[in-house]
């Protein structure tokens, strides 16, 4: 997949959303040979999330170094940009079907597939029910990461951060940087869902209490947050609240196309090469499992290229994927999606056990045991699948025993 | 501390809100000037923008009521003009539905009180119709009865358009003035702020709403006490839209209309409210039970409304009193009119109530000689059917809500103009939709200029 070959030189793919995934699938796809490929981005610059999250981590998987979010978005832009794929911002899709999109001006662009590629945003405060006064100071991490990194604003002085997965214990740095004090962290579950040294290098380093199986049931001041209450009665004083983590893909297009979805991640449900229900159209990224690393995400789009180009030669288009099916009677396991690196799930709890991936004879095609389950975590089980169009849908369930 | 006045105005209007809003508007059409006073630092903050968003019939109102009259009134004043200042309204209609035989048994007796109310299209049906207009209700339809021009109205510009008009026609408006005292002279009325500044008035119209009745004891009257009561709703996703086509009510009680559920003009679907009684005239903040109380509620009536996401959250109060009826009077003695206790319908009844107020004030011997001319003013539709900007191109700085650039400075920079998020919000819907502002607010702080912490 290198030099850029005119196998398809009248082909075009219209790429939504100029993130992770999305710049790596156009890239791919013109490495490919694919005539025109239009990337599609609402934001004014492309680079999604890494963009403004100013912290080192992204690159490892795809680019093979460790690189801080900006620079990391900025070598993926480069990429696509290099490849000939035509990177328009300001670019806001409102309809997407499998072989055209439309612009919020009305313009309609056919294509002969359409990678989707729109990414998660966390909860905010209102989706959690979380109730009290509206105050000022009420934010989510990707307010306080383009507050600090992009328009370099100051936020608080003193925050609760909601949530203690990976993301929320960057948030404390992306705080820092805002001038802004992380007093506590809470989360309903009965412990921390990081890795041991990202705590302790943001939250253990600063001694900043972690408030586990506790509840935010209230929020307290008139015009600026003045506490949050817990519910064992705990009132933390702050002027800022960071609702973090709790990823929802932005999958409003999809959905409002028809795809087939999976309830719980509220994602759609694709094959293993990313094909949506809807034949023309494919679903890569954190839409499709909120939320795995940007690396796995740009991976996505690489693998789902030779897919595209699949459907651009053959014309061929798998069975409807499902949602996966869960065999966990111990209810323990939330979700489960196809990425780059196999099939992710999701734990609803924390546990241990062995994961099989199930194809539709009932034959396991990915096994692992693992020691530890954690929540709101990447748990990536390796599948024996091909990238051809028959292997597509070969894993059909996830069951756990043990 | 000397404080200059100003001139004195014919006629002082107290309260920004709806009705407020709506009477200096009237009364701008006139050759009188008006001056109109808001506590707040906004119009349109308090009861107008939380509220159910609905341009009621008065069907289910007690009949040979003041509210009656005026809520039936304020229909057809508010539709016609809606349509011509820019104000959304979309014409969905309502299905009042019962969920057992009790609440069945007193369909019959809701369409007699709709035709004494003189609204005479409200029709009973049996359940298999009711799930015919709504497929997605849930389980336990016993009944129902339409309401075919129930509609749903954009409650945040109705109050800035009739404000815009007034400004337009030359009255003047003045925000954070909140007043705490009135002396009552022979031929004119000081009205004085909390910080000291004095505004001066032959006529005095009294439109405070939550605080409508410590205004009229500052008259030296009595007669209504307002114990809000609190009003929780949840908004729900856009997605959600296509599971309601019309306003889905419940059979009322003498306390509240109920938890219904209603399309918004912006494409979302609401579910409430509550109805609690509190002391608090402040206390718009939600609660765990109020929000649990919804969900049950909403489960029975449309169970798959509790899958689609929260986009919103927010309480309101109505300016409840002791009576079950609209407390309109008129003081000649002290050239006061005060239109108190509008509990829950002041957003339908505000340009009937503006009506009601000048033949008041025109009672109490206020000449009220039209003005020769009169500007009228029309805003940018907020509603999701409506022609918003964004579809001319232009950049969109909100990609929930499509609210582009171009419309954020105007909000802030226009007469009237945004001073903080909530403003903008209610101007723009910028911040309103679901992603509640994780992709915009860090923008939006940028463009605006203001603290990102405000």
């Amino acid at each position: 997949m290198s030099g850029a070959r005119p196998v398809l030189p009248e082909a075009r793919v219209v790429v939504v959303g100029a993130g992770p995934s999305g710049l790596a699938a156009a890239a791919a796809l013109r490495h490919a040979g694919v005539g025109v490929v239009t990337v599609l981005e609402r934001e004014q610059a492309p680079g999604g999330i890494p963009r403004h999250t100013d912290h080192l981590g992204f690159g490892v998987r795809d680019l093979h170094r460790v690189l801080r979010g900006p620079v990391y978005a900025a070598r993926l832009t480069a990429a696509a940009a290099a490849s000939g794929a035509d990177v328009r911002c300001g670019a806001t899709v409102v309809e997407v079907g499998g072989d055209h999109v439309v612009l919020a001006d009305g313009t309609r662009l056919d294509a002969d597939a359409v990678v989707l590629a729109t990414g998660i945003r966390e909860r905010p405060r209102s989706a959690r029910l979380v109730p009290g006064d509206r105050p000022a100071g009420v934010l989510t991490t990707g307010a306080v990461q383009q507050l600090t990194a992009l328009h370099h604003r100051d936020v608080g002085t003193r925050a609760v951060i909601v949530g203690a997965e990976h993301v929320s214990f960057s948030a404390i740095w992306s705080l820092r940087h805002g001038g802004c004090r992380t007093v506590a962290m809470v989360t309903p579950l009965p412990r921390h869902q990081t890795y041991a040294p990202l705590r302790w290098l943001t939250a253990g380093l600063r001694r900043v209490p972690v408030h586990t199986g506790r509840t935010v049931v209230e929020i307290v001041g008139r015009p600026r947050v003045r506490a949050v209450r817990l519910d064992d009665g705990t009132e933390l004083a702050c002027d800022t609240v960071v609702f973090t983590g709790d990823w929802v893909p932005v999958h409003e297009l999809v959905r409002r196309a028809g795809a087939t979805m999976v309830p719980v991640s509220k994602a759609p449900a694709t094959t293993s090469g990313f094909h949506t229900s809807i034949t023309g159209l494919f679903a890569i990224g954190n839409l499709v499992h909120p939320a795995e690393t940007a690396d796995v995400c740009a991976l996505d789009g690489c693998r789902a290229a030779v897919s595209v180009l699949a459907w651009l030669t053959e014309r061929r288009w798998p069975q409807a994927p499902l949602p996966m099916a869960i065999d966990d009677p111990a209810g323990t396991v939330a979700w489960a999606a196809h990425t780059s690196r196999g099939v992710t799930v999701r734990a609803a709890s924390f546990g241990a056990g062995t994961l099989e991936l199930l194809d539709g004879d009932g034959e396991v095609v990915g096994r692992s045991r693992r020691r530890r389950l954690v929540p709101n975590r990447s748990i990536t089980v390796g599948a024996r699948v091909g990238d051809g169009v028959g292997a597509d849908t070969a894993v059909v369930a996830v069951r756990r025993r043990g | 501390m000397v404080t200059s006045a100003g001139p004195t105005y014919d006629v002082v209007v107290v309260g920004g809100g709806v009705v407020g809003c709506a009477v200096a508007r009237a009364l701008s059409h006139h050759r009188v000037s008006v001056l109109l006073l808001e506590a707040r630092n906004d119009l349109g903050a308090g009861t107008s923008k939380a509220n159910t968003a609905i341009l009621h019939t008065g069907f289910d109102a007690t009949p040979g009521s003041v509210a009656s009259r005026l809520v039936a009134r304020g229909w057809h004043l508010l539709r016609a003009y809606a349509p011509t200042a820019g104000i959304s309204i979309e014409d969905t209609g309502a299905v009042l539905v019962a969920w057992d035989d009790e609440q069945a048994a007193t369909l019959p007796t809701l369409q007699h009180k709709a035709e004494a109310n003189g609204y005479p299209h409200a029709r009973v049906i049996d359940a298999a119709e009711v799930r015919e207009l709504e497929p997605h209700l849930g389980p336990g339809v016993t009944g129902g009865m339409v309401v075919p021009d129930e509609h749903i109205i954009d409650p945040w510009t109705t109050p800035l358009a009739f404000a815009h008009e007034a400004l337009a026609n030359g009255a003047t408006i003045e925000t954070s003035f909140d007043v705490e005292g009135i002396d009552v002279g022979p031929e004119i009325t000081e009205l004085r702020a909390t910080d000291g500044r004095i505004r001066r008035a032959r006529f005095v119209v009294n439109a405070a709403g939550l605080q409508g009745d410590r205004l009229h004891r500052a008259f030296g009257l009595d007669g209504f006490t307002i114990r809000p009561r609190r009003g929780e709703l949840i908004v729900f996703d856009e997605l959600a839209r296509p599971l309601l086509q019309r306003t889905v009510l419940p059979v009322p009680t003498s306390h509240t209309k109920g938890v219904l559920v209603a399309p918004t003009v912006f494409g979302n679907v609401m579910l409430g409210p509550t109805a609690d009684d509190i002391d608090d005239r402040e206390a718009t903040g939600s609660t765990a039970a109020g929000l649990a109380a919804l969900r049950e509620k909403g489960r029975r009536i449309l169970p798959a409304l509790l899958d689609e996401e929260v986009t919103a959250v927010y309480a309101g109060l109505r300016a409840a009193t002791e009576h079950s009826d609209y407390q309109l009077q008129a003081h000649a003695d002290l050239r006061y009119v005060v239109l108190g206790g509008i509990r829950s319908t002041g957003l339908t009844a505000s340009m009937a109530l503006a009506e009601e107020a000048l033949s008041m004030l025109a009672g109490e011997g206020l000449a009220l000689e039209p003005s020769a001319e009169v500007v009228s003013v029309r805003r940018t539709p907020l509603g999701e059917r409506d022609d918003r900007p964004y579809r001319r191109g232009g950049r969109i700085v909100c990609h929930c809500e499509h609210v582009t650039e171009a419309e954020i400075v105007t909000a802030c920079s226009e007469p009237l103009p945004a001073t903080d998020l909530d403003g903008l919000r209610r101007r723009t819907r910028a911040v309103t939709g679901r992603c509640q502002g994780f992709s915009c607010w860090a923008e939006i702080t940028t463009l605006t200029g203001w603290d990102p912490a405000r």
